[in-house]
């Protein structure tokens, strides 16, 4: 099922004298989200990707602009006639009901032709927790399951009416961290089993990253940017999505350009050819930097964290934004602990300029 | 961590000697009093010990119509009210507007003194020599004829009875319920509405198991509280309950202690103890029942 | 296209629905609200009305256009309502304030204090709830006539002050102070009592104020005691005095004057109710108990 949101907008009434003015959770959001994909909504809390997934399942009516599943316009239709099954961030497993009957529960409110035999439930309970994986914890109440369990029921619960569309509000951010990315495995590998289109919102652009094939990078209620994975990450078209992507975190500094090349403090680091003259600033991926005895940048040491596969340094620079500027190497460079300072090359692919004033990114020409 | 022993007596002393001697002593006292035959208030004596007061008592036609009363009233009112207020606390909960106001309202009963609005009551449905009171005009308006509520026949007086006890029981049963729903996370309603359950199944299968802690809770209370009906009957019939017909069980103890026909502790005893027996076995069924029935 | 069709109509449907919805919560909700007011407003009404209007009246009226304050003038002077009142007042404060006391130094054991026995101490105390006050009303009507204190303010008061009710309550939310508190008072040589009253009476404000509210309400409304430890007006509460009222006070057939005297006890209460609105439904429903 194709989804499609035109122009969809949510404004929330200012809440008494407090707060006199109207909150916009979601800006003019437009997307078609291609069928039997799985989606990742990305975004800092509060940016309205939660509101963006009600408005979806139907909990929320848009102020303005419009949802269609297919063709069909559904922005009026009240939730359960959207054929949407939503996962809940704390899985809102009904406590006094058992597994079993939890999974149930949406198949007992088919209606009139849809209704299903006793039997017929059965076989469909069992089918969806085989696909999560659960049959062996049917009769227990969700009281008696850790985390992850619940959250596989929950999914189960979702899946058991074979909905058009599959919404997962923060899925993972009960778990620990070990258990998180087994279940974040489990659900592209339900997803891709199943292909239901899939949106899921997180706050964790490692999740996102990890599993979607589609990441939509929210900010304050507008859509910042959508795109493959790797094309975000690769491509960033503003100085908070490439900040908000990649562990660890992109390295900020302060340049400018002059005569098509990029100064930063004394150094001259990079040629950007066609790049105006003027402030900017100046974003590097931590594997941008290349150790070189001659490099163009000159950084102050602190020390070499060593990761195993990669060594990551740590070091100072002038023009930095950040207090320590985070370049990883690998390993076979070594580095002296002692040494008082490094020296780099840049990769210009992982170098990205960004306005002083918008924060949009500046383009340049690589030189081959 | 240092104990402090004598200190902590010390700050236990003031409420020991209130619990001994006005709550401890008497319970046991009671049971004294109640096996005491023939005790006299005036001389303190009595001439012997066994379980007449309680013969008497359970002979006792006084007693008898009380209980029957009680036992009316207990089974009437309890029902109702609790269904009436889950009703109301259910509608109160789903609507927004006017929210504030309506619960304000549904409050206030609680805080008014039960024998001045009784007093209301029963000039509302009494009826006079000059006018026949506002119900029932009422009654009249709707082609029934005229009934004595406050004097006139057993039925009528029982209903007025049991109408008043409602309209008094009803601000706390709608305020825990409330609360009780209130408390319910809203994610299981959004969770069922996104399964498309209908609304009848969401209450029956969600809500109300969520709430039915609080719900058994509002039963027993009930019971409880019925079955010491007493302040609600006087308001409405006077205190000479018993020429009324509509004495309750905690009257008839009253009764015997003092008043008119009063300076009996030992039949007032028996009969306190009877009622003690009553509420307790009551109380008793309604927690075995819920332990089957509560399954949240 | 059909399935589009399907959908308005679905959503007509359920538009629909929603309105009728809404008519019937609101028209149950007030039918319920004109039942619980009608009598307040009955009550008010039959007040103003002057007596031989009332009498005068074989279908009551549901107005009034010449409203009168005399029957409130005959309430406060054919009857000692003003009296009434001011025992009430007393004997809710006095009572309110001995049992503060009390309860507030049982907590504080309870919560606080490691003495020998204490959590068998506290459980025999808890089952003492269960004990209910018909019972133990018979012996305390023998005590305090014993003692000679029918028809005084410290009869009426003593078998008031306790509630081990409240006492629960008020250790349960003592027993939340961290006790980080309390070693650092007692490192820097707080004594208990200072520590009681700088530190927990502060932070535990709420509950006493619920306790207070409960206690208050309990105390205005009470009636079987005073009824049965005073047959002399002097010391009649509002709920004695407004039942004298009704047995042999204005005469039997003054309706009007009876309700001016309903108002005015009604009044204290019903206004405390509205200024402290939310707290006291805050309380009563953490409270759980009437009386």
């Amino acid at each position: 099922m194709k989804i499609t949101l035109e122009h969809l907008t949510k404004k929330f009434p200012g809440r008494g004298r407090k707060n006199p003015t109207e909150v916009i959770a979601v800006d003019d959001f437009d997307f078609e989200i291609p069928d039997g994909r799985l989606v990742g909504l990305l975004g800092p809390s509060g940016c309205g990707k939660s509101t963006t997934l009600n408005l979806i399942c139907g909990l929320l009516k848009p102020t303005s602009g419009k949802i269609f599943f297919g063709e069909d316009d559904v922005t009026d239709l009240a939730p359960e006639h959207r054929g949407v099954g939503l996962v809940f961030q704390n899985y809102a497993l009904y406590p006094h009901l058992t597994v079993r009957q939890n999974i149930q529960f949406p198949l007992e409110n088919l209606k009139g032709a849809d209704k299903l035999s006793k039997q017929e439930m059965a076989d469909r309970v069992l089918e969806a927790a085989g696909l999560v994986q659960i049959e062996a914890l049917l009769d227990r109440k969700p009281g008696e399951l850790s985390g992850g369990q619940q959250q596989r029921v929950a999914i189960a619960r979702a899946l058991v009416k074979m909905p058009r569309v599959l919404l997962l509000d923060e899925p993972l951010s009960n778990l620990d961290a070990r258990l998180r990315l087994q279940t974040r495995e489990e659900i592209r590998r339900i997803q891709k089993q199943t292909g239901i289109t899939t949106i899921f919102v997180t706050h964790d652009q490692d999740e996102a990253m990890s599993i979607s094939d589609l990441i939509v990078v929210m900010k304050d209620g507008v859509v910042q940017q959508i795109g493959k994975p790797q094309e975000v990450y690769d491509n960033p078209v503003n100085l908070f999505v490439a900040k908000f992507l990649g562990t660890p975190p992109i390295n900020l500094f302060s340049g400018r350009v002059k005569d098509e090349m990029l100064y930063l403090g004394e150094d001259q680091v990079l040629s950007v050819k066609d790049a105006p003259d003027g402030e900017v600033y100046v974003g590097i991926r931590p594997e941008g930097f290349l150790l070189r005895e001659d490099g163009a940048m000159h950084c102050q040491l602190v020390r070499p964290e060593v990761m195993g596969r990669d060594v990551s340094i740590v070091s100072t620079h002038e023009a930095s934004e950040n207090p320590t500027i985070r370049s990883i190497i690998q390993a076979e460079n070594h580095v002296d602990p002692e040494a008082s300072h490094v020296q780099f090359d840049l990769r210009p692919r992982k170098v990205f300029l960004f306005s002083k004033t918008d924060e949009k990114r500046i383009p340049f020409r690589i030189e081959e | 961590m240092e104990k402090n022993n004598a200190r902590g007596f010390l700050y236990l002393i003031p409420a020991f000697l209130f619990l001994g001697a006005f709550l401890i002593y008497p319970l046991i006292d009671v049971f004294v009093y109640s096996f005491e035959e023939g005790y006299n208030f005036a001389s303190q004596t009595y001439f012997g010990v066994g379980t007449y007061n309680y013969s008497y008592v359970l002979h006792d036609p006084y007693f008898l119509q009380a209980v029957k009363n009680t036992l009316i009233l207990v089974i009437i009112t309890v029902p109702v009210s609790t269904g009436l207020a889950l009703l109301l606390s259910v509608a109160l909960s789903s609507i927004k507007p006017l929210q504030d106001l309506f619960q304000t309202i549904y409050f206030l009963p609680y805080v008014t003194n039960t024998l001045a609005v009784g007093l209301v009551f029963m000039i509302l449905f009494k009826k006079t020599a000059y006018s026949d009171g506002l119900v029932n005009l009422l009654i009249h308006a709707f082609g029934g004829s005229s009934v004595d509520f406050i004097d006139g026949p057993y039925w009528a007086k029982m209903f007025v009875l049991c109408f008043y006890t409602v309209w008094v029981v009803m601000p706390f049963k709608i305020l825990i319920l409330t609360s009780a729903l209130s408390s319910v996370n809203p994610m299981y309603y959004h969770a069922a509405r996104v399964d498309g359950t209908s609304r009848l199944r969401i209450f029956t299968k969600i809500t109300l198991p969520m709430i039915s802690p609080m719900l058994f809770y509002l039963v027993i209370t009930g019971f409880i509280g019925a079955f010491k009906a007493y302040s609600d009957a006087v308001a409405l019939f006077g205190v000479n309950l018993n020429a009324a017909g509509m004495n309750t069980i905690v009257g008839y103890v009253y009764d015997m202690l003092y008043g008119n026909s009063g300076g009996y502790p030992s039949y007032a005893s028996a009969a306190a103890i009877l009622l003690f027996i009553i509420v307790l076995t009551i109380t008793c069924i309604n927690l075995l029942v819920s332990k089957k029935h509560v399954t949240y | 296209m059909n399935n589009q069709n399907d959908y308005e109509k679905l959503q007509k449907t359920s538009a629909v629905r929603a309105r009728i919805r809404s008519i019937l919560l609101y028209t149950l909700l007030t039918l319920w609200a004109i039942l619980v007011l009608f009598p307040f407003y009955w009550m008010i009404l039959t007040s103003v009305k002057s007596y031989s209007t009332y009498n005068s009246e074989y279908i009551p009226s549901f107005f009034t256009l010449s409203p009168t304050l005399q029957n409130y003038v005959e309430a406060f002077t054919t009857v000692s309502l003003g009296r009434y009142l001011w025992n009430t007042f007393l004997f809710t404060v006095i009572t309110t304030g001995i049992m503060l006391i009390v309860i507030v130094f049982a907590a504080f054991a309870f919560a606080r204090l490691d003495f020998p026995g204490k959590n068998l101490i506290f459980t025999l105390f808890l089952s003492l709830m269960m004990i209910p006050n018909e019972l133990v009303v018979i012996t305390n009507f023998a005590t305090i006539t014993n003692l000679g204190l029918r028809n005084t303010f410290t009869g009426l008061i003593l078998p008031s002050v306790t509630s081990v009710f409240y006492i629960y309550l008020l250790k349960e939310n003592f027993a939340q102070v961290p006790d980080e508190l309390y070693y650092a008072a007692k490192v820097d040589g707080t004594s208990d009592l200072r520590y009681l009253r700088r530190v927990m009476l502060p932070i535990c404000k709420p509950t006493l104020i619920t306790i207070v509210i409960l206690k208050v309400i309990e105390c205005w409304n009470s009636y079987v005691w005073p009824r049965l430890i005073t047959d002399d007006a002097d010391y009649y509460l509002v709920s004695n005095g407004i039942q004298e009222i009704r047995e042999n006070g204005f005469g039997r057939e003054n309706i009007p004057a009876m309700m001016a005297a309903v108002v005015v006890i009604s009044l204290p209460l019903i206004v405390l109710f509205l200024i402290f609105r939310h707290k006291i439904m805050e309380g009563v429903a953490r409270g759980g108990t009437k009386g």
